[in-house]
């Protein structure tokens, strides 16, 4: 149980800055999603937090005690890695039991709690076995397992569903999140794909380039984007940005409307445009459209509607709310 | 069925011919081997006498009885045992001082880092003979002439060992280290419990190559052992060979080097599942 607390984090290799001060609070028992575009720095942070990179300035405090200068072991957190990292000599139950063995805990409180964790995990026929003899999703709890075994005060995930195929990876998001509902322990969780990052946080942190755009609950972060890149980042397919000027809206830059916002008629409401091709996808189908200076917007609609025939031209109508204005700096107005 | 009649061809004539070549093959090799053999089994006026004996004689108990115990200038049995405890400590310190440097130049920086990775590199372009007049006067001095520790540690560090090793531990992924590190392991127990465990397969494989180094050694001891009590085996059979007009005893000298041969033959064998492992993967 422990909270976390990041403060004005900062880190430059060399002369370069990749984390340009990043305040988080996260309270106690709380699942913090981190999402961002690979290089954004959301790995150097979650490295930082585990203490295998050094952090340049700013404070980290877990439980409000500094963990800046503190060995990994010594911060009382657990991490899984993207690729398992699993020791590939050892059983499964030695992979799980090593931190502890380190810790010097006795023996039959080891074989406890490996037990138990493997309970929860569904491991315990294979706990004699290698890693290698394993499949990936099962590798994949080994690894939770050995987070798990430790009891720490913070889980850090680092992108552990990217090496696993979309079907297992479905399966398990469900498993994680049930599990940090069970365990209730404080976790931080690094990943690029943003349906994860909906479904499981409590609250994510978008981050470009080594900012964080914006810290919310999934919905309000989709609902109410802060910054251009967070709207054109959160929400498949994109949220269409047309310059401001050229829909008559006098304030801002550009503005975004998501696909799902945008109405296709005959009769004329705001735009015109050519459709240049329809997916669909069953419950819902995507109509991509080309405005007459050559752009394409997505619209999304159900999947009862008429597929509107390519080449064919409709009018794009959208509601005043549902339009996101955003200014030079990128900043929503 | 075009293919399969293919497969019966060749299983036939191309079959029996590719045999044919192996096995006139390993004859060709072995066949010098095998006149050793029969040399240490017959007595000495029946090797010198043409034409050379192709059949074992009945002398074999006599003849390798005589090397073992007495030899020519010092009973075999001393000269491999000598050879022993020089291959074993020239492999066992050779994997010891090469695993640890490569631990230190792979996950440690340290200033000077690169420059120690290339001194030691440096050292492979240089063979034991270039070097053997000025490693002769340290060992001299040091009065360790006629020791096995005069015989063990001029050979005792490995620049290609410690490539080896160093090629390996890069293969290893980061993540297992920082793993370790969040497990709270330190340095050296990461090296004991997750390092040493995976390089066994590359351990193994080096045993077999260094063991066979040491065991043939031959100039360095011929160099420093005066002491035919010191001999070792390979030496010694070139110093059993008779100078003038001496006679040469050429069924012991064959008895031992079949003798000299079985023990890098017996550490090949045990270890030939490890060591084959060892060339082939890494296992990972």
């Amino acid at each position: 149980m422990a909270t976390l607390t990041l403060d004005n984090v900062r880190k430059s290799f060399g002369a370069t800055d990749v984390i340009h001060g990043v305040d988080i609070d996260v309270t106690d028992g709380e699942f913090i999603v981190i999402v961002g575009p690979s290089g954004c720095g959301k790995s150097t942070l979650l490295r930082m937090v585990a203490g295998l990179e050094g952090i340049t300035s700013g404070e980290i405090r877990i439980n409000d005690q500094r963990v800046n200068e503190a060995e990994p072991m010594e911060r009382n957190i657990a991490m899984v890695f993207q690729n398992y990292a699993l020791y590939p000599h050892m059983s499964v139950f030695d992979n799980m039991a090593y931190g502890l063995k380190i810790a010097k805990t006795p023996k039959d409180e080891i074989a406890a709690r490996v037990a138990s964790a493997a309970k929860l995990l569904q491991l315990e026929p294979y706990l004699q076995r290698k890693p290698r003899e394993l499949s990936g999703g099962q590798r994949q709890r080994v690894a939770m397992g050995r987070a798990i075994v430790r009891k720490p005060a913070v889980f850090l995930f680092d992108e552990p569903l990217s090496n696993l195929d979309a079907k297992l990876r479905v399966q398990m998001r469900l498993e994680i999140k049930q599990l940090q509902r069970e365990l209730g322990v404080t976790s931080l969780y690094v990943t690029h794909d943003q349906v994860e990052a909906m479904t499981l946080a409590d609250r994510m942190i978008v981050m470009n380039a080594g900012v964080a755009d914006q810290i919310g609950k999934p919905l309000e972060v989709y609902e109410n984007p802060q910054t251009e890149f967070v709207a054109g980042f959160i929400g498949s397919p994109a949220t269409n940005f047309m310059p401001a000027g050229s829909i008559g809206v006098s304030v801002g830059k550009t503005v975004g409307i998501r696909p799902e916002h945008i109405k296709l008629t005959d009769s004329p409401t705001r735009l015109q445009a050519r459709v240049a091709y329809c997916e669909a996808l069953g419950a819902e189908t995507l109509v991509h459209l080309r405005l007459p200076n050559g752009q394409l917007i997505t619209v999304r609609q159900g999947g009862h509607l008429p597929l509107p025939s390519e080449g064919t031209d409709l009018w794009l109508g959208w509601d005043d709310a549902a339009m996101m204005v955003f200014g030079e700096d990128g900043k929503r107005i | 069925m075009s293919e399969q009649r293919g497969m019966v061809e060749k299983r036939g004539l191309g079959h029996w011919l590719t045999h044919l070549g192996l096995i006139i093959g390993v004859l060709f090799i072995f066949f010098p081997i095998w006149l050793a053999f029969v040399a240490s089994t017959v007595t000495q006026p029946e090797i010198v006498r043409p034409p050379m004996p192709l059949l074992p004689g009945d002398q074999f108990f006599e003849n390798y009885s005589k090397a073992l115990l007495s030899g020519v200038n010092a009973p075999v049995a001393m000269m491999m045992l000598n050879s022993l405890i020089m291959a074993l400590g020239i492999t066992i310190g050779k994997i010891v001082i090469s695993l640890t440097s490569a631990f230190a130049i792979v996950y440690f920086r340290f200033p000077g880092r690169t420059i120690f990775f290339w001194l030691i590199f440096l050292t492979l372009m240089l063979p034991v003979e270039v070097r053997i007049v000025p490693t002769y006067e340290v060992i001299a001095n040091f009065g360790m002439l006629n020791s096995y520790s005069g015989l063990i540690f001029p050979l005792i560090a490995s620049a290609t060992a410690t490539f080896l090793f160093r090629q390996f531990f890069l293969t290893v992924p980061d993540e297992l280290t920082e793993a370790a590190r969040v497990d709270g392991a330190s340095p050296m127990q990461f090296f004991w419990h997750i390092l040493l465990p995976m390089s066994r397969t590359n351990i193994a494989a080096l045993f077999v190559i260094l063991f066979i180094y040491g065991w043939n050694q031959y100039l360095w001891p011929l160099l420093i052992t005066t002491d035919p009590s010191m001999n070792t085996i390979v030496m010694g059979i070139r110093q059993m060979f008779p100078s003038g007009d001496d006679l040469a005893d050429w069924p012991v000298i064959m008895a031992t080097s079949i003798l000299a041969m079985v023990p890098p033959v017996i550490v090949v064998i045990s270890m030939q599942k490890l060591f084959i492992r060892g060339l082939v993967d890494s296992e990972k």
